[in-house]
């Protein structure tokens, strides 16, 4: 199955200085690919090369090395972006005119006919949560919350198969961020094509089914988000309850001396947190022994965040 | 399709020149002072056709040369510089759609204002026509409501679509509004006197100077060819070989400006 979009060993270097200028690689190698139908994220931490990596698919910036394609096609292609919707970093539009005149103009580059213009920008405002009344105000007067909606329905009003998206939580409040992710998933399930860039890892926890960590202008992870964090099955906890003063006292006696730990709940509730090694049945076994009764066993594993600091640092 | 492209573009510019309240400024201000050279014709006996005839051409062209580079520079730079281009470009549009559609735009925007202006001159004179005696009439060498005058516009027009042009290809690789202000302004007080610069040689006696002057006279566009407005105030006449081909002229140059301005823009980057 083609890609929708492919990147390979994709590299980019600025230069730097005035009189003698150097390069300064800011991106290095970068080679992922993205299937059809998949929310994909691009994180990191600033400055590691989302953006760039972003602008490179955009054709705004042109690679010192390296290649990349959307929908098989090189992205130097201006046809290519027919067939996709962009909303850049905190983006800025033309204050003089309205969100309907915006999104009708975008529309119109984008290819849509004259006559669908219209009914398409108010379906794209509509979706993106800008009322009627809002319409017709000049965008100067708009909120950055409700410039990044309006951002979201230029993106959105030629119906496009890939959407990309910088850092599209930005400067948003929680309902706006909410509102955000409830987009992606729809247009998800609609059978489009997300890739996103974000430094807000529960927002790509909630909506990712593959990511690629950046740092330094490198891909440190990529894949998906189950196998990135499986592989770290941190420990388990066990929860007890009905356990009484002596007997907590012995668990904590026993779990202390192979390193694990013993946390008073509430009213006779422990959980004890096991040590990376150490099996869970014998300490259920011991817990019994001792009069407690088993509440759960829940396996603690990596979340992407451990993954994130660790493929980061 | 491309045309399209373009024409949204241009149509996108026109709008914001239209909604600009320094231009509604620039445009007032100009045919104020076509009511005022009423008066100061009043003060000159005898000369009060010419000076205002003189008077408006004048106003008019330079009202343009200010909106021309004013508005030129900041075509490209105010988009790269408030990054609204990241949306415009990730659009199906080429680059060159994009600079040729912000040139018409311009144009369209700048022949609008000129018409305008060119009313609002036609209606002073003929008030000059209406309430002047036939005696008074009988002395000017020209007519007042005399359409020589739209060559002279015409020809304005053109200087204002090249000088249009090397604003916008400032503005394709500056990132300061100031300097592409500055060198267009340049270009266009020495491309008054470019024919001078030929004679460089002569009056320095330096061979490298005269060198220097020619190829500066040959680079530089000569927009005193474009200036036809003493010839209309004294009602000589302009042949029309002169006008087509100092027209022709003014497309030749304003292409070739713009061929180079979409190969610079063709090659930048956006960081």
């Amino acid at each position: 199955m083609t890609s929708v979009v492919r990147t390979e060993q994709l590299s980019k270097d600025f230069a730097t200085g005035f009189w003698r200028p150097k390069p300064r690689r800011v991106l290095d190698a970068v080679s992922f690919d993205v299937p059809r139908g998949e929310v994909f994220g691009l994180l990191g931490p600033n400055g590691a090369g989302k953006t760039t990596t972003i602008k490179l698919l955009m054709d705004l910036l042109r690679p010192t090395s390296g290649r990349a394609e959307i929908f098989g096609r090189p992205v130097t292609d201006p046809d290519v972006r027919q067939r996709v919707g962009f909303v850049p970093e905190q983006p800025y539009y033309y204050d003089h005119l309205s969100a309907d005149e915006l999104v009708q103009y975008f529309a119109g580059l984008s290819g849509v006919p004259s006559a669908d213009r219209a009914r398409k920008a108010e379906a794209a405002l509509t979706r993106t949560g800008i009322g009627a009344d809002d319409r017709r105000r000049p965008l100067r007067q708009f909120s950055k919350g409700m410039l990044q909606r309006v951002g979201l329905a230029q993106a959105l009003v030629h119906d496009p198969e890939l959407i990309v998206l910088d850092e599209p939580m930005s400067g948003l409040d929680p309902i706006g961020r909410r509102d955000v992710r409830q987009l992606i998933l729809q247009l998800r399930d609609e059978g489009r094509t997300v890739v996103f860039s974000s430094h807000i890892l529960s927002d790509a926890e909630q909506l990712c089914s593959r990511v690629a960590i950046l740092a330094r202008g490198q891909v440190v992870a990529l894949g998906k988000l189950t196998d990135l964090t499986a592989p770290s099955l941190r420990a388990c906890e066990v929860v007890i309850s009905g356990l009484s003063a002596t007997g907590a006292a012995e668990l904590r006696a026993r779990m202390e001396a192979v390193d694990c730990r013993v946390i008073d709940i509430a009213d006779g509730r422990y959980c004890v947190e096991l040590a990376p090694g150490v099996r869970p049945e014998p300490v259920i076994a011991s817990c019994a022994a001792l009069g407690a009764t088993l509440v759960s066993v829940s396996p603690v594993r990596a979340s992407l965040e451990d993954v994130f600091m660790e493929a980061t640092q | 399709m491309s045309a399209s492209r373009v024409q949204l573009v241009a149509w996108h510019v026109f709008k914001e020149g239209a909604r600009d309240r320094v231009l509604f400024s620039v445009v007032g201000f100009s045919v104020l002072l076509f009511g005022a050279s009423l008066l100061l014709g009043q003060l000159t006996a005898g000369q009060d056709l010419k000076i205002i005839k003189d008077l408006g051409l004048s106003v008019i062209e330079a009202s343009g040369v200010l909106m021309s580079v004013l508005i030129g520079v900041g075509l490209v730079a105010r988009e790269i510089d408030k990054r609204s281009i990241y949306g415009l470009l990730a659009r199906p549009v080429r680059r060159w759609e994009f600079i040729v559609g912000k040139y018409l735009g311009l144009l369209m925007t700048l022949v609008g204002n000129v018409a305008v202006m060119t009313i609002a001159l036609y209606a002073v004179l003929a008030w000059m026509q209406w309430s002047s005696p036939a005696v008074v009439r009988a002395s000017w060498e020209a007519p007042a409501l005399d359409l020589a005058m739209l060559t002279a516009i015409v020809l304005v027009v053109a200087e204002l679509s090249v000088l249009t042009a090397v604003a916008l290809f400032f503005s394709t690789f500056s990132s300061s509004p100031l300097w592409s202000t500055m060198f267009s302004l340049g270009v266009f007080v020495a491309g008054q006197f470019s024919a001078s610069l030929k004679d460089l040689a002569v009056s320095l006696g330096s061979p490298a100077a005269g060198v220097m002057g020619r190829v500066l006279a040959a680079v530089l566009p000569s927009f005193a060819a474009f200036d036809v407005k003493a010839q209309v105030v004294h009602g000589l006449p302009i042949p029309l070989e002169f006008v087509g081909m100092t027209l022709g002229y003014g497309a030749l140059y304003t292409a070739a400006v713009m061929a180079a301005a979409i190969a610079v823009f063709a090659r930048r980057e956006f960081q």
